[in-house]
């Protein structure tokens, strides 16, 4: 993907001080789909995130809304961090290579902290 | 608790700098989108839903439909004119259109600990007077009847599996506790 290269810095250096929750923010206003543990999933734009990954998502649509009637007149939503199961997210709007390499700079560092 | 007020301006002075946490050294990274730090605190995500009519869905299941007057970084809230919503299918639960009923209950004002919240809902006003698609308003008693039954039935069914995966080896997230 081309994004220039103080932008790749900027965002290892920022995985690295704070990890997820930096990287969802990269996700700001793309549309991800919430599953939560009690199997409901929510699909909407993701509008913020906080350090507990509590997320808000924005212009929401209940995957089998016929199931979950209490929604049908919710517009957004603030979805609690502890009860997210999974965070499905675009593939295009995620850099792997970039992911993969602050990992290992991450697990590096915790290897390196435990000598 | 957190004294706060939907008129004051939100938190955004000295906001134009990214990276808060991560500005110790050097220069600040840029965010994707520059958006200020303190858009993304719980504080933030809460205020903009103050005095708002809300939805809120318990860990238990429970669906609460009350104005939020406080709240603090636990998401500890406070509801004002709470009412209880209960919710029950009459059609089979494999039917692909399901009709059913639902209730309104009112409770007045919920102090609600934070971890039981699952979700909380802004409601869309102009919708909020249309039911639910294939719902109609009935009777409380009869409804809260119709959705024990309902959730007896679906614990039933979730521990039987539990106890079937617990026999091959699985372990759930959520063993002994059902979240509807």
């Amino acid at each position: 993907m081309a994004f220039p290269i103080q932008y790749h810095i900027a965002t290892l250096y920022a995985l690295k001080m704070a990890g997820f929750w930096t990287f969802f923010k990269t996700l700001i206003d793309h549309e991800v789909t919430i599953e939560l543990k009690n199997d409901i999933q929510i699909r909407g734009t993701l509008k913020s995130v906080d350090q507990y990954l509590n997320i808000k998502l924005d212009d929401i649509q209940v995957v089998e809304e016929l199931k979950y009637p209490h929604l049908s007149s919710v517009k957004n939503v603030f979805i609690r961090g502890s009860v997210v199961r999974y965070v499905h997210l675009p593939a295009a709007a995620v850099d792997v290579p970039l992911l993969e390499d602050a990992t290992r700079r991450e697990a590096a560092n915790q290897a390196g902290k435990g000598k | 608790m957190e004294h706060h007020n939907v008129h004051d301006p939100p938190p955004h002075s000295g906001g134009s700098q990214p990276g808060g946490v991560m500005n110790t050294h050097g220069p600040p990274p840029p965010q994707a989108q520059q958006l200020p730090p303190q858009m993304f605190t719980t504080a933030a995500q809460l205020l903009d839903l103050t005095d708002k009519k809300l939805l809120l869905v318990l860990r238990d299941g429970r669906k609460l439909i009350g104005i939020l007057r406080s709240w603090d970084q636990f998401a500890n809230l406070v509801l004002q004119s709470t009412i209880e919503r209960v919710f029950a299918t009459i059609t089979n639960p494999k039917d692909p259109h399901p009709r059913g009923v639902y209730a309104d209950k009112s409770h007045g004002i919920f102090l609600i600990r934070g971890e039981n919240v699952l979700l909380l809902g802004e409601i869309d006003l102009d919708k909020d007077d249309d039911p639910p698609v294939g719902y109609e308003k009935a009777e409380f008693g009869l409804v809260e009847k119709l959705a024990n039954e309902q959730k007896a039935a679906e614990k039933a069914r979730e521990t039987k599996r539990i106890k079937k995966l617990a026999t091959l080896g699985f372990e759930g997230e959520n063993m002994g506790e059902i979240l509807l």
